[in-house]
Protein backbone atom coordinates (compact mmCIF):
# COMPACT_ATOMS: atom_id res chain seq x y z
CA UNK A 1 0.00 0.00 0.00
CA UNK A 2 2.83 2.19 0.98
CA UNK A 3 4.45 1.54 -2.62
CA UNK A 4 1.36 1.90 -4.55
CA UNK A 5 1.07 5.26 -2.84
CA UNK A 6 4.75 6.17 -3.75
CA UNK A 7 4.18 5.37 -6.81
CA UNK A 8 1.20 8.03 -6.98
CA UNK A 9 3.52 10.08 -6.13
CA UNK A 10 6.27 9.47 -8.55
CA UNK A 11 3.53 10.00 -11.48
CA UNK A 12 2.35 13.43 -9.96
CA UNK A 13 6.30 14.25 -10.11
CA UNK A 14 5.96 12.95 -13.94
CA UNK A 15 3.07 14.71 -15.29
CA UNK A 16 4.48 18.33 -13.21
CA UNK A 17 8.13 17.85 -14.54
CA UNK A 18 9.04 19.93 -17.16
CA UNK A 19 12.77 18.14 -17.67
CA UNK A 20 12.65 15.37 -19.93
CA UNK A 21 15.67 14.46 -18.13
CA UNK A 22 13.79 14.60 -14.98
CA UNK A 23 10.90 13.02 -16.31
CA UNK A 24 12.92 9.80 -18.07
CA UNK A 25 14.90 9.60 -14.55
CA UNK A 26 11.45 9.77 -12.78
CA UNK A 27 10.02 7.15 -14.44
CA UNK A 28 12.74 4.82 -14.12
CA UNK A 29 11.93 5.29 -10.46
CA UNK A 30 8.59 4.30 -11.28
CA UNK A 31 9.43 1.33 -13.28
CA UNK A 32 11.56 0.10 -10.12
CA UNK A 33 8.64 0.53 -7.19
CA UNK A 34 6.36 -1.30 -9.59
CA UNK A 35 8.93 -4.21 -9.82
CA UNK A 36 8.82 -3.86 -5.80
CA UNK A 37 5.08 -4.18 -6.47
CA UNK A 38 4.91 -6.58 -8.46
CA UNK A 39 7.11 -8.73 -6.09
CA UNK A 40 4.99 -8.35 -3.00
CA UNK A 41 2.07 -9.37 -5.71
CA UNK A 42 4.02 -12.87 -5.77
CA UNK A 43 4.99 -12.31 -9.63
CA UNK A 44 8.53 -12.46 -9.49
CA UNK A 45 9.29 -12.93 -12.98
CA UNK A 46 7.62 -10.06 -13.74
CA UNK A 47 9.66 -7.99 -11.14
CA UNK A 48 12.71 -9.09 -12.63
CA UNK A 49 11.46 -8.50 -16.69
CA UNK A 50 9.87 -5.12 -15.20
CA UNK A 51 13.51 -3.83 -13.60
CA UNK A 52 15.77 -4.72 -16.55
CA UNK A 53 13.21 -3.91 -19.40
CA UNK A 54 11.15 -0.86 -18.13
CA UNK A 55 14.15 0.57 -16.06
CA UNK A 56 16.83 -0.48 -17.70
CA UNK A 57 16.42 -1.07 -21.45
CA UNK A 58 13.43 1.85 -21.47
CA UNK A 59 15.47 4.43 -19.59
CA UNK A 60 18.74 3.99 -21.91
CA UNK A 61 16.60 4.17 -25.39
CA UNK A 62 14.78 7.40 -23.71
CA UNK A 63 18.11 9.00 -22.56
CA UNK A 64 19.35 7.85 -26.11
CA UNK A 65 16.64 10.06 -27.78
CA UNK A 66 17.47 13.16 -25.45
CA UNK A 67 21.09 13.36 -26.21
CA UNK A 68 19.73 13.41 -30.00
CA UNK A 69 16.80 15.93 -29.60
CA UNK A 70 16.17 18.42 -26.79
CA UNK A 71 15.77 18.22 -23.30
CA UNK A 72 13.15 21.06 -21.77
CA UNK A 73 9.65 21.08 -22.48
CA UNK A 74 8.02 23.81 -23.97
CA UNK A 75 5.37 25.67 -22.13
CA UNK A 76 1.77 24.33 -23.73
CA UNK A 77 -0.14 26.70 -25.81
CA UNK A 78 -3.01 25.48 -25.06
CA UNK A 79 -5.46 25.51 -21.70
CA UNK A 80 -5.46 21.62 -20.06
CA UNK A 81 -9.14 21.76 -19.01
CA UNK A 82 -10.22 19.83 -21.67
CA UNK A 83 -7.86 17.10 -21.35
CA UNK A 84 -8.28 17.27 -17.36
CA UNK A 85 -11.90 17.00 -18.43
CA UNK A 86 -11.38 14.10 -20.11
CA UNK A 87 -9.09 12.67 -17.74
CA UNK A 88 -11.62 12.99 -14.69
CA UNK A 89 -14.52 11.46 -16.71
CA UNK A 90 -13.02 8.43 -17.72
CA UNK A 91 -11.41 8.19 -14.04
CA UNK A 92 -15.01 8.56 -12.58
CA UNK A 93 -16.29 5.97 -14.83
CA UNK A 94 -13.87 3.80 -13.93
CA UNK A 95 -14.12 3.75 -10.43
CA UNK A 96 -17.75 3.38 -10.61
CA UNK A 97 -16.92 0.21 -11.96
CA UNK A 98 -14.49 -1.11 -9.62
CA UNK A 99 -17.36 -1.10 -7.06
CA UNK A 100 -18.91 -4.28 -8.54
CA UNK A 101 -15.16 -6.02 -8.67
CA UNK A 102 -14.43 -8.74 -6.07
CA UNK A 103 -12.25 -8.00 -3.24
CA UNK A 104 -8.58 -8.07 -3.74
CA UNK A 105 -6.63 -11.65 -2.43
CA UNK A 106 -9.39 -13.72 -1.55
CA UNK A 107 -8.91 -17.13 -2.94
CA UNK A 108 -12.66 -17.97 -4.18
CA UNK A 109 -12.17 -15.16 -6.77
CA UNK A 110 -13.39 -16.27 -10.31
CA UNK A 111 -9.82 -15.81 -11.62
CA UNK A 112 -8.72 -18.52 -9.72
CA UNK A 113 -11.27 -20.78 -11.02
CA UNK A 114 -10.86 -22.12 -14.81
CA UNK A 115 -7.38 -22.52 -16.13
CA UNK A 116 -4.49 -21.32 -13.40
CA UNK A 117 -5.55 -24.72 -11.16
CA UNK A 118 -5.19 -26.98 -14.39
CA UNK A 119 -1.49 -25.12 -14.89
CA UNK A 120 -0.87 -25.72 -10.86
CA UNK A 121 -1.56 -28.98 -10.95
CA UNK A 122 -0.29 -30.56 -14.07
CA UNK A 123 2.83 -28.34 -14.99
CA UNK A 124 5.38 -30.81 -13.13
CA UNK A 125 3.53 -34.07 -15.10
CA UNK A 126 3.11 -32.66 -18.34
CA UNK A 127 6.07 -30.19 -18.38
CA UNK A 128 8.61 -31.25 -15.50
CA UNK A 129 8.81 -27.33 -15.06
CA UNK A 130 8.63 -26.57 -11.27
CA UNK A 131 8.09 -22.61 -12.52
CA UNK A 132 4.70 -22.48 -13.44
CA UNK A 133 5.18 -19.06 -15.28
CA UNK A 134 7.96 -20.85 -17.40
CA UNK A 135 6.10 -23.91 -18.02
CA UNK A 136 3.03 -21.60 -19.33
CA UNK A 137 5.05 -19.30 -20.77
CA UNK A 138 7.17 -21.62 -23.15
CA UNK A 139 4.79 -24.36 -23.44
CA UNK A 140 1.06 -24.13 -23.16
CA UNK A 141 1.12 -20.81 -24.51
CA UNK A 142 3.90 -21.19 -26.42
CA UNK A 143 1.98 -19.72 -29.45
CA UNK A 144 1.61 -16.67 -27.69
CA UNK A 145 5.27 -16.31 -27.29
CA UNK A 146 6.53 -17.46 -30.52
CA UNK A 147 3.48 -14.38 -31.52
CA UNK A 148 5.40 -11.67 -29.34
CA UNK A 149 8.71 -12.36 -30.52
CA UNK A 150 7.47 -11.95 -34.04
CA UNK A 151 6.23 -8.05 -32.91
CA UNK A 152 9.57 -7.32 -31.54
CA UNK A 153 11.16 -8.99 -34.59
CA UNK A 154 8.97 -6.41 -36.83
CA UNK A 155 9.86 -3.22 -34.36
CA UNK A 156 13.73 -3.75 -34.23
CA UNK A 157 13.22 -3.92 -38.18
CA UNK A 158 11.18 -0.88 -38.10
CA UNK A 159 13.51 1.05 -36.15
CA UNK A 160 16.59 -0.33 -38.39
CA UNK A 161 14.70 1.18 -41.63
CA UNK A 162 13.50 4.32 -39.58
CA UNK A 163 17.04 5.13 -38.22
CA UNK A 164 18.94 3.87 -41.50
CA UNK A 165 18.64 6.77 -43.88
CA UNK A 166 20.20 8.96 -41.29
CA UNK A 167 23.54 6.96 -40.33
CA UNK A 168 25.15 7.51 -43.46
CA UNK A 169 24.76 11.53 -42.87
CA UNK A 170 25.49 11.56 -39.30
CA UNK A 171 27.42 8.26 -38.47
CA UNK A 172 28.27 9.10 -34.84
CA UNK A 173 25.49 8.09 -33.01
CA UNK A 174 22.30 5.48 -33.04
CA UNK A 175 19.66 5.25 -30.16
CA UNK B 1 -15.89 0.53 9.56
CA UNK B 2 -17.07 -0.85 6.26
CA UNK B 3 -15.69 1.94 4.15
CA UNK B 4 -12.43 0.96 5.71
CA UNK B 5 -12.54 -2.61 4.19
CA UNK B 6 -13.67 -1.03 1.04
CA UNK B 7 -10.66 1.19 0.94
CA UNK B 8 -8.41 -2.16 1.69
CA UNK B 9 -9.93 -4.20 -1.01
CA UNK B 10 -9.97 -1.61 -3.98
CA UNK B 11 -6.75 0.23 -3.15
CA UNK B 12 -5.01 -1.64 -6.07
CA UNK B 13 -7.46 -0.62 -8.64
CA UNK B 14 -7.80 3.12 -7.44
CA UNK B 15 -4.00 3.53 -8.11
CA UNK B 16 -4.29 1.65 -11.21
CA UNK B 17 -7.01 4.12 -12.52
CA UNK B 18 -5.48 7.04 -11.10
CA UNK B 19 -2.18 5.80 -13.21
CA UNK B 20 -4.10 5.00 -15.99
CA UNK B 21 -6.07 8.67 -16.20
CA UNK B 22 -2.41 10.48 -15.34
CA UNK B 23 -0.61 8.55 -18.70
CA UNK B 24 -3.90 9.69 -20.39
CA UNK B 25 -3.76 13.49 -19.53
CA UNK B 26 -0.27 13.39 -20.33
CA UNK B 27 -0.84 11.86 -23.65
CA UNK B 28 -3.88 14.17 -24.35
CA UNK B 29 -2.43 16.98 -22.87
CA UNK B 30 1.33 17.29 -23.79
CA UNK B 31 3.32 18.61 -26.78
CA UNK B 32 6.29 17.00 -26.24
CA UNK B 33 6.64 13.98 -28.34
CA UNK B 34 9.14 12.42 -25.39
CA UNK B 35 6.79 13.33 -22.53
CA UNK B 36 3.98 11.67 -24.43
CA UNK B 37 5.84 8.53 -24.73
CA UNK B 38 6.60 8.77 -21.26
CA UNK B 39 2.56 8.60 -20.61
CA UNK B 40 1.92 5.81 -22.98
CA UNK B 41 4.08 3.52 -20.86
CA UNK B 42 2.65 5.13 -17.74
CA UNK B 43 -1.11 3.84 -19.15
CA UNK B 44 0.41 0.84 -20.21
CA UNK B 45 2.07 -0.50 -16.61
CA UNK B 46 -0.95 0.36 -14.82
CA UNK B 47 -2.70 -2.59 -17.34
CA UNK B 48 0.02 -4.58 -15.74
CA UNK B 49 -1.45 -3.60 -12.57
CA UNK B 50 -4.50 -4.31 -13.15
CA UNK B 51 -4.12 -7.95 -14.57
CA UNK B 52 -1.51 -8.79 -11.15
CA UNK B 53 -3.46 -7.80 -8.72
CA UNK B 54 -6.55 -10.21 -9.20
CA UNK B 55 -4.21 -12.95 -9.69
CA UNK B 56 -2.84 -12.59 -5.78
CA UNK B 57 -4.06 -14.85 -3.02
CA UNK B 58 -3.22 -13.65 0.26
CA UNK B 59 -1.28 -15.88 2.25
CA UNK B 60 -0.06 -17.47 -1.35
CA UNK B 61 3.69 -17.50 -2.70
CA UNK B 62 4.69 -17.12 -6.27
CA UNK B 63 4.00 -20.23 -8.56
CA UNK B 64 7.11 -21.98 -8.33
CA UNK B 65 6.19 -25.74 -7.38
CA UNK B 66 7.54 -26.58 -4.02
CA UNK B 67 7.66 -29.03 -1.38
CA UNK B 68 5.60 -27.87 1.92
CA UNK B 69 3.59 -24.87 -0.29
CA UNK B 70 -0.59 -25.34 -1.00
CA UNK B 71 -1.17 -21.79 -1.82
CA UNK B 72 -0.15 -20.28 -5.42
CA UNK B 73 -0.67 -16.73 -6.53
CA UNK B 74 -2.67 -17.13 -10.19
CA UNK B 75 0.37 -17.30 -13.13
CA UNK B 76 -1.65 -16.88 -15.96
CA UNK B 77 -1.65 -13.19 -15.59
CA UNK B 78 1.96 -13.18 -14.45
CA UNK B 79 2.46 -14.82 -18.46
CA UNK B 80 0.50 -12.20 -19.91
CA UNK B 81 1.91 -9.66 -18.33
CA UNK B 82 5.23 -10.91 -19.08
CA UNK B 83 4.29 -10.44 -22.84
CA UNK B 84 3.12 -7.31 -22.41
CA UNK B 85 5.96 -5.86 -20.86
CA UNK B 86 8.53 -7.15 -23.60
CA UNK B 87 6.35 -5.70 -26.48
CA UNK B 88 5.90 -2.76 -24.58
CA UNK B 89 9.56 -1.91 -24.83
CA UNK B 90 9.50 -2.96 -28.44
CA UNK B 91 6.24 0.14 -29.02
CA UNK B 92 8.33 2.18 -27.16
CA UNK B 93 11.64 1.84 -29.24
CA UNK B 94 9.38 2.17 -32.69
CA UNK B 95 8.04 5.04 -31.18
CA UNK B 96 11.45 7.01 -30.00
CA UNK B 97 12.42 6.50 -33.43
CA UNK B 98 9.58 8.04 -34.76
CA UNK B 99 10.61 11.03 -32.69
CA UNK B 100 14.30 11.27 -33.80
CA UNK B 101 13.07 11.18 -37.27
CA UNK B 102 10.57 14.06 -36.83
CA UNK B 103 13.47 15.60 -34.65
CA UNK B 104 15.30 15.48 -37.81
CA UNK B 105 12.41 16.62 -40.28
CA UNK B 106 11.08 19.76 -38.39
CA UNK B 107 14.10 20.80 -35.44
CA UNK B 108 11.70 20.06 -32.80
CA UNK B 109 9.74 17.64 -31.40
CA UNK B 110 6.98 19.94 -29.97
CA UNK B 111 4.03 18.90 -31.80
CA UNK B 112 2.39 22.78 -31.01
CA UNK B 113 6.09 23.94 -33.31
CA UNK B 114 5.20 21.05 -35.67
CA UNK B 115 1.86 22.41 -36.73
CA UNK B 116 3.03 25.87 -37.09
CA UNK B 117 5.21 24.83 -39.34
CA UNK B 118 2.96 22.54 -41.54
CA UNK B 119 0.72 26.26 -41.47
CA UNK B 120 3.77 28.43 -43.01
CA UNK B 121 3.19 25.77 -46.08
CA UNK B 122 6.73 24.25 -45.40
Amino acid sequence: MVLLTLMAAVTIGIVRARNLFAVVVLSGIYSFLMASVMIVLDAVDVAMTEASVGAGMSMVLMLGVLYLTKVEEAVPSHTPWLPLFVAVGTAAVLLYGTVGLPPFGAAENIVHAHVAPRYLEQSIAETTVPNVVTSVLASYRGFDTLGETVVIFTAGFAVLLLLRGRRRSRPSDDA
Amino acid sequence: MEFVEQIVSHYNQWITIFLMVAGLYIVVARGNMVKKLVGLSLFQTSVYLLYLSPGKILGGTAPILEEGFEVYSNPLPHVLMLTAIVVGLATLAVGLALVVRINEAYGTIEEDEIFADGEDGK
